[in-house]
Order: C-alpha cells, then sequence, then structure tokens
C-alpha cells in the first residue's frame, strides 16, 4: 500500500494551501465590498438576473415574497415541482424604436428563474399567487401530513 | 448631455436615513428624456419626488404587505430607496410627469420649448 503519492518535485508541496490563501483574499474582497453598493450588482455580473426573494413560516403555510418590478403579471410564471418552488419569467426591453437612445442601462432585461426548495411538503392545489407594486407573493399552505399536529393525552 | 446623469451618491452616505440606491435606466427619446426607476414595494402615495438647484431627486417609500408568519430567509432591504440626477439645463423642470406601475417609476423629462429644434421658413 502507498501512502505518499508521486509529486512533481517543482510543485510547491501543498498546493491546496495556495487555493486557500486565494479563497481568503476572494472572501475579504467580498466582505470589503459596501453591501449597500456591490451586492446585488456582483451578484448579477454571474447569475444575470437574480430578484429577492423572502420565505416566510406559518403553522399551516410558506409566503414567498419575490420583487419584481415592471413586469407584466401574464409572463410570470410559477411552477411546483418535488417540494421545489421555481419562480422564472423574461422581461422585455419595451420600446426600440428609433430616435430612441440608451444613455445609462442599470434595469436588467431578459430572463430570470428563481429556484427555492420549500422544507417541508406543499400541496400545489392550494397555491395562490398576487402581483401588485412589482412584488409577487406566493402562498404555499402545507401538505396535511406537513401540519403541525396538535396530539391529545389521553 | 452627459450631465443628465451625474450623480450625488456621496450626499446619499452622510444622511442618518439609510437608503437603497435603485436601478435606474436613462434614454434620451425625441423631445427629452425618460427615466426609468425600479422601486418595488412603492405605492404612489409613497413616492416623493423634488426639483432644487437643478437636481432631481427620487425617494420612494415602502409599503410592503404584511406577511404572517416567521422569516426564514431574507434577501431583500427593509429601506426605502432614494436616486438623484443632475438635469440638463435643457430640460423644462416644470414640465417633469411620472408615474408608477409595478414598482416602476416612468419619468419624463421634456426639453424646454426653446432648445427644441425648430424650422424657419422663409417669408
Amino acid at each position: 500500500m502507498k501512502l505518499i503519492r508521486y509529486q512533481v518535485p517543482n510543485s510547491t508541496p501543498w498546493p491546496a494551501l495556495d487555493r486557500w490563501s486565494n479563497l481568503r483574499d476572494e472572501l475579504n474582497s467580498f466582505f470589503n465590498t459596501p453591501f449597500s453598493s456591490g451586492f446585488g450588482r456582483t451578484a448579477q455580473l454571474f447569475t444575470g438576473w437574480s430578484p429577492a426573494l423572502d420565505l416566510y413560516e406559518s403553522g399551516d403555510h410558506f409566503v414567498a415574497v419575490v420583487e419584481l418590478p415592471g413586469m407584466r403579471k401574464d409572463v410570470i410564471d410559477i411552477s411546483l415541482h418535488d417540494g421545489t418552488l421555481t419562480i422564472s419569467g423574461e422581461r422585455k426591453r419595451e420600446s426600440n424604436n428609433n430616435g430612441e437612445t440608451a444613455q445609462r442601462t442599470e434595469r436588467y432585461v431578459g430572463t430570470f428563474r428563481r429556484s427555492i426548495a420549500l422544507p417541508t411538503r406543499v400541496d400545489p392545489s392550494k397555491v395562490v399567487a398576487s402581483y401588485e407594486d412589482g412584488i409577487l407573493k406566493v402562498t404555499l399552505p402545507k401538505a396535511e401530513e406537513a401540519k403541525p399536529k396538535q396530539i391529545q393525552v389521553s | 448631455m452627459n450631465t443628465l446623469t451625474r450623480e450625488t451618491r456621496e450626499s446619499d452616505r452622510s444622511q442618518a436615513e439609510q437608503f437603497i440606491t435603485p436601478p435606474a435606466s436613462v434614454t434620451e427619446i425625441s423631445d427629452g428624456y425618460m427615466l426609468e426607476i425600479e422601486m418595488p414595494g412603492v405605492k404612489k402615495d409613497g413616492l416623493e419626488m423634488s426639483v432644487e438647484n437643478n437636481e432631481l431627486t427620487i425617494i420612494g417609500r415602502l409599503s410592503l404587505p404584511a406577511v404572517e408568519g416567521t422569516l426564514m430567509h431574507r434577501e431583500s432591504r427593509p429601506e426605502n430607496f432614494r436616486r438623484a440626477f443632475e438635469i440638463d439645463p435643457s430640460i423644462d423642470a416644470s414640465k417633469i410627469s411620472a408615474k408608477i406601475d409595478q414598482g416602476l417609476v416612468t419619468l419624463t423629462l421634456p426639453k424646454a420649448e426653446h432648445v427644441k429644434p425648430r424650422k424657419i421658413t422663409v417669408s
């Protein structure tokens, strides 16, 4: 049985350490950037548009609240598959007429997709969603077997 | 026309109240500019706009729906929005109009009559 693996003589004995130091630098620069200015935009660089999602839980349901400013109701797609809630959609450029010149474009145009795994089973037939003031609210009632139950001592 | 988008980020920091700087797009249209600012969770009456010293300030105050239950996961920030732009002198500040639809504020900034291109007929 060989315990020591062959190493290329010129390489650093612990290449993993280099990787750790890189990771540490990455983390430091991440925490050094002000949360208010850079966070959302940095995330968008890698994933496109990733709308903010909040999840609430109460005794018999979950509520997902997603920020989707300036969308049309009919282009928001909500699906539930294997306990994973997926919200997707597309924002199209509203007008692309001649004579219009974009001077600054910070608003994201294109498709987005957000998925969140729900901790317990929900009843897919009772899911309701509303969209108001650019906020999508999805209410997902828990499945009967996942609801908390009071057990009487007999 | 580049002065339109000069922002006053520094003044945001010094204020006691914390604001989020929302994403905005500026488009030049035939007779002015169109400004679009994303303010999800802001209703019409939560919107404050002012023009002072050629600076247009838009503040959006959140009126989020109450959700029952405990928060398990949070990505949104419960702070109001503020964005300021220095407006171009060619804009007629008295004719700025705004609307808000599904958390998207759209402002129309028309150019003043005297700067619009005009044809002069030879008499």
